[in-house]
């Protein structure tokens, strides 16, 4: 059934050879996880009648957690290569474009520091003017609209249709 | 008998024109969503759920049904019209549909589609009104060794069965169990993974966690790819099924509802293999087998009546035993709890009305998606022109707000942001989606099984198989696991030729 993933992938005959050494990065990340887990359950205290305690399955957890990643660092090594998701919308032919990524990252980054301040109607509509111009698109003054108004509408819906007033910020009393 | 009277009382609490309007709203809403490219059924039902935040239990199950349904619809015609499945359960109905769509058949294709998507949803939401009480009544009588015993089976079938990749499917598995200890301890009360914040003390809320990976994740990977060049969009008619394709349809629809309700009902059976399977009767059935390849209506029919049949089907182990098998599952299970239900046995006699209402509101939900969409088919096909930069920014925006609304507190936009950042690196390793999701919400129902087991015996691990069934269900894990490649392994014995085949098995 996977045989219809488009497209495929360009690197499949020289596969033998080729490694994917970032997956050494995300095994590095899973033995920081599981043994963090673990260090994070001996801090905890056993009750007793409680012949299991809140220890023994993050104990578990984080375990296995190291193991696989020493077999994912084992297998990366070996040449196993991930196969990466598809989509409608995806073209896995191209190299990967991580500066949108970071765009949208810092994007979001903003909303989070700012919509306490500014409320949700204005950070909500930098949100979508934001990511918009990161993924490509230069009709700014358009996105700018669009943007207000599904922020305003849903800061409308979500008080009038929900009973739940998402922060007015700067706008109080306007809205 | 029983069960049906039940029924009509649920039909008679859910059907006032209030409750109708609600359902309109989630099947237009559900849909809409589910039509918009790279957005599956799981990701539209998490991406509405606030939207239900503010309503009432039963009106919120009601305008819930439409979503999921509405969402499933979508993705459906998706697959048609971009010849590209969102989801692998539409893999199946994109090879012939698309084809239909290019011979100028798109609204035939659409047409059984629906069609077949109704007559699958309604019979199997009738299967579900028969079957889950009865393994419910079965499933009140288990005690927590066995009740681990089945999480333990969902988890490792799902895991293990489905997917490519063993090794990446347990990494999922236990990253999900771990991101389901982050929290306050249920038993001693001790926050764990919390850093010493009073946010994660509070427990993650499942629903940010699954905007995160579903359509966080999506769209931040779809922007490290976002295609430049655009996709081929086939326009769309009047959606209506000529004499010839009813005749040619009715039996597919009924097949693929056939196969598909079991493989939802038991865990790991998710909708791809009775999907595949339907295609595959069907292309033996034919008596066009000349077109199949060339756009053959039975198998848009049979797939996609199979695909809802297993939607319908995952609602008996959802309800009678509290456990989620498939990611829109999951997040509906995820739902439910929003509300303070905890589906499991005692459900369905402790708050009979509640359940007979939301099977109801699925019937109707259903009958609303077949009236509302047939004739907003053209309509939602022009949704699939929406220019990327601004869809994508749509979601950024809807998923913000949704993880921001519940609480009204920007940690949890900080948080939808690690979990997307997460997504995004699963996506990137093929790393499947599905066993984390999981992970979290079984992980912490398994713990609280396994130590109320250990408690009972007062720590002694011989307690875990002290029930029959425990027994049975951990053999038949070994079986399930072991089994298939120990068969390929006596039968190929001797050649050489599967064992770079086993050795990719391994990792």
């Amino acid at each position: 059934m996977t045989e219809t993933r488009t497209p495929p992938v360009p690197e499949a005959p020289q596969r033998a050879v080729r490694q994917d050494r970032a997956q050494l990065g995300l095994a590095a990340l899973l033995l920081a996880a599981g043994a963090y887990t673990v260090i994070d359950a001996t801090t905890l205290e056993v009750g007793f009648a409680d012949p299991v305690g809140p220890r023994l399955f993050p104990y578990v957890v984080g375990s296995v957690l190291v193991v696989l990643s020493v077999l994912l660092a084992v297998a990366a090594l070996r040449g196993d290569v991930p196969e990466a998701d598809a989509g409608e919308d995806v073209d896995l032919t191209q190299p990967s474009d991580w500066t949108t990524v970071a765009k949208l990252v810092g994007v979001l980054l903003f909303t989070i520091v700012t919509v306490d301040l500014l409320g949700w109607a204005i950070s909500g509509a930098l949100l979508f003017t934001g990511a918009a111009w990161s993924l490509g698109s230069r009709t700014l003054i358009r996105d700018v609209i669009a943007g207000f108004v599904l922020s305003v509408a849903s800061w409308y819906a979500f008080y009038v249709g929900l009973g739940i007033p998402l922060t007015p910020g700067i706008l109080d009393g306007i809205l | 008998m029983d069960s049906l009277s039940l029924l009509g009382d649920g039909l008679a609490s859910a059907a006032t024109p209030e409750n109708l309007l609600y359902a309109a709203i989630g099947v237009l809403l559900g849909t809409f969503v589910g039509v918009l490219p790279g957005i599956g059924p799981a990701m539209a039902v998490a991406l509405l759920l606030p939207v239900t935040a503010g309503l009432e239990v039963t009106q919120a199950f009601i305008m819930f049904a439409g979503i999921y349904y509405g969402g499933m619809y979508g993705g459906s015609t998706t697959s048609i019209l971009l010849n590209t499945p969102g989801e692998s359960a539409s893999v199946m109905t994109a090879i012939e549909g698309n084809k239909m769509a290019k011979k100028g058949r798109a609204a035939q294709a659409l047409a059984t589609a629906a069609v077949g998507s109704f007559i699958a949803g309604t019979l199997g939401t009738l299967g579900v009104v028969f079957f889950a009480p009865a393994l419910a009544s079965i499933a009140v009588d288990i005690g927590a060794p066995s009740y681990f015993a089945i999480t333990v089976m969902s988890l490792v079938l799902v895991t293990a069965v489905l997917g490519s990749s063993k090794l990446r499917g347990f990494i999922a598995l236990f990253l999900g169990l771990m991101i389901g200890l982050v929290g306050l301890d249920l038993n001693t009360g001790q926050p764990r993974l919390s850093f010493g914040t009073t946010q994660l003390a509070d427990r993650l809320d499942v629903v940010v966690v699954a905007v995160g990976i579903f359509a966080l994740g999506e769209a931040l990977w779809v922007a490290a790819h976002l295609r430049r060049t655009p996709l081929q969009i086939t326009p769309v008619g009047q959606p209506f099924l000529g004499r010839d394709d009813w005749r040619r349809s009715w039996g597919p629809w009924l097949r693929g509802t056939a196969l598909g309700f079991p493989f939802g009902a038991i865990p790991a059976g998710g909708a791809e293999t009775p999907t595949f399977l339907s295609y595959l009767a069907e292309k033996k059935l034919t008596k066009h087998p000349e077109e199949f390849g060339n756009g053959a209506i039975e198998g848009v029919a049979g797939p996609e009546a199979a695909n809802n049949a297993s939607a319908a089907g995952t609602l008996v182990p959802l309800l009678a035993l509290g456990l989620p098998v498939t990611a829109t599952a999951s997040i509906m299970l995820a739902a439910l709890q929003g509300y303070g239900i905890v589906p499991g046995p005692q459900l369905m006699s402790e708050q009979p009305d509640l359940v007979w209402t939301l099977l109801a509101s699925l019937l109707i939900g259903n009958t609303l998606l077949l009236i509302i969409n047939l004739p907003l088919a053209p309509a939602w096909a022009r949704l699939l022109r929406i220019p990327r930069p601004q869809l994508y920014a749509g979601i950024l925006f809807f998923a913000s707000l949704g993880a921001y609304a519940t609480n009204l507190d920007p940690f949890d936009i900080f948080l939808l942001l690690v979990f997307g950042l997460l997504g995004l690196a699963m996506r990137r390793f093929g790393i499947p989606v599905l066993p984390l999701i999981l992970g979290v919400i079984l992980g912490p129902l398994m713990e609280t099984k396994l130590r109320e087991a250990l408690t009972i015996s007062d720590g002694s691990p011989s307690a875990l198989v002290g029930e029959p069934l425990a027994v049975v269900v951990y053999v038949f894990i070994v079986l399930a696991v072991a089994g298939p490649p120990l068969v390929r392994r006596l039968r190929g014995s001797g050649s050489d030729s599967d064992t770079p085949e086993r050795e990719k098995e391994l990792v």
